[in-house]
């Protein structure tokens, strides 16, 4: 099987990412894994989707949809499920399906695999291990594709976005979520999810507060939990017991690299890649939450379509680049993506996010000489929410750092 | 009597954390940095409404559905217990299986098809 673009994962970045290749005039693959595609959309039945990228809001699978109708009007594109990729090689890759293993040569490659939950072991959850510990994606995909109710008395730990709609969804399912437990002073996930996921249910958010120990033996009987001073360590004195039939987690995502054998960035957890998605392979190119995890699908899908269409320019001998800057950043921004930004036609984007909040700052981009070479002002934005920043590629000469400025 | 409400404000990333007043005949929003936050304030305390989501019970699992349009936030509880009372033999994405729900001017639609769970 020989293609001009493959792209593994068919979630939303795969999917969008495929459509693009497809529509740039490229012959192109995508693979994924389970029976279907959609990815974790599927099991996301909660609305909210889509509001940025179609300016209407859907549910997780009717955001999906969309896409795979999309996906099946490409006439240049293909799609294989239930299917592994089990390695990757230059921009080939071998497969695994039902009939056995398969090498499919590709000119350019699009890693678009998303990300996967921490668990109980990732966190050093202390305590006996029994059951009736779930993540909260895994209690999502119980109650809503099996129809499953994971337990009756719960307590969210983290208060990542898949935690306060599963502390939403097992109230709605007849449950009694106790609280949301978050060892940090904010939250990580969207305001909107506090508001309409929490405070509309009454449901308890105690920050600064962790599960100390899990107490049961062959279920969860309960937890002891308290607070946490600023070094992260248990204050003792604080420690109350909470009854529960189940704990779950929902303690950040981290971006699925197994497959992928290149040096890895400790702030994203994932490759570097330039400004057009292309990692530090020739022809490999990356998009969604296997890159960085993002806030809204909406930002995973123009990511995708992006990285799809440049890898298909790439296949097809199309991508034209600048000279090669690199980028850094100031203290109060956590990471960005790219790393590595080139001068020349177009424009180019630069996704970030910030360390804590900033409130009516300006974010600065300045070059070798400190001169500013593009801004924008903000008004508000928290940790939790991803920014993205645009600069002409016309204007870029020299190396760049990106800052927070104030009025 | 004053009658004061909390609320943070959702419109945009600031959070501006909203005080409401309530005691006197029109309602007084404080804290807000702009129009917007005095409107959601507003909205919230006289007339909040949500889009509901839900499972419906087929004869092959459980399909996702949703109101068509918000529902006051009284009446969430009230819809999925609507919703919990059917029992679909078919079902598929698009279908209508409860129409004007309650009376609240929303029907109760399936949003997507069953899941192929083998793994």
């Amino acid at each position: 099987m020989k293609y001009d673009v493959v792209v593994i994962g068919g979630g939303p970045a795969g999917m969008s990412a495929g459509v693009e290749s497809s529509r740039n005039g490229a012959k192109t693959l995508i693979i994924e894994r389970n029976p279907f595609l959609g990815g974790i959309l599927k099991q996301c039945i909660h609305n909210g989707f889509g509001l940025h990228y179609f300016k209407e809001e859907f549910t997780g699978p009717e955001y999906a949809q969309k896409f795979i109708e999309l996906v099946n009007k490409e006439k240049n594109l293909d799609v294989l499920t239930n299917t592994f990729v089990t390695k990757i090689d230059g921009t080939n890759v071998e497969i695994t399906t039902e009939f056995g293993k398969k090498v499919v040569e590709a000119k350019a490659l699009v890693l678009a695999m998303g990300c996967r939950e921490r668990t109980a072991g990732n966190i050093l959850l202390t305590g006996s291990r029994p059951s009736g510990i779930f993540t909260a994606g895994e209690a999502q995909r119980l109650v809503n594709i099996q129809g499953k109710l994971p337990g009756k008395n719960v307590v969210v730990l983290g208060s990542g976005d898949i935690g306060l709609v599963m502390a939403r969804r097992l109230t709605l399912q007849g449950a009694s979520v106790k609280a949301v437990l978050e060892i940090n002073p904010t939250t990580s996930g969207l305001r909107r999810n506090i508001v309409q996921c929490l405070e509309d249910f009454n449901i308890p958010l105690l920050l600064k507060t962790t599960i100390f120990e899990v107490v049961g033996k062959n279920r969860v009987e309960g937890v002891y939990y308290g607070s946490v001073d600023e070094r992260y360590n248990k204050i003792e004195a604080t420690k109350k017991f909470l009854p529960c039939d189940t704990i779950i987690l929902s303690v950040g995502l981290v971006p699925e690299t197994d497959l992928i054998d290149m040096q890895i960035n400790p702030k994203t957890k994932s490759v570097f890649v330039n400004d057009y998605l292309q990692s530090e392979k020739e022809g490999v190119f990356v998009c969604g939450n296997v890159l960085h995890v993002h806030d809204l699908v909406d930002n995973v899908s123009m990511e995708g379509a992006l990285a799809g269409k440049n890898a298909s320019d790439y296949a097809l001998n199309r991508l034209k680049k600048g000279k090669q800057y690199a980028l850094s950043h100031s203290t109060e921004i956590s990471y960005t993506v790219p790393t590595m930004i080139h001068s020349g036609e177009g424009t180019a984007v630069i996704k970030f996010r910030v360390r804590t909040k900033i409130t009516k700052s300006y974010f600065v981009l300045k070059n070798a000489k400190g001169e500013v070479v593009a801004k924008k002002y903000v008004m508000a934005c928290l940790p939790g929410e991803m920014q993205t920043f645009e600069v002409d590629r016309s204007l870029i000469n020299s190396n760049l750092v990106l800052e927070v400025a104030g009025l | 009597m004053k009658k004061q409400t909390m609320m943070t404000c959702i419109m945009c990333p600031m959070g501006c954390q909203l005080v409401v007043d309530s005691s006197g005949k029109e309602l007084k929003v404080s804290g807000n940095t702009c129009i917007r936050g005095e409107n959601y304030a507003k909205e919230e305390m006289t007339s909040p409404k949500r889009i509901v989501t839900a499972l419906v019970k087929t004869s092959f699992g459980v399909l996702p559905v949703k109101t068509t349009k918000p529902v006051p936030k009284s009446m969430i509880f009230d819809v999925v217990r609507e919703v919990n009372k059917i029992s679909l033999k078919t079902g598929k994405m698009g279908d209508v299986v409860i129409k004007n729900v309650l009376g609240l001017d929303a029907d109760i639609v399936i949003t997507g098809n069953k899941v192929d769970d083998r793994i």
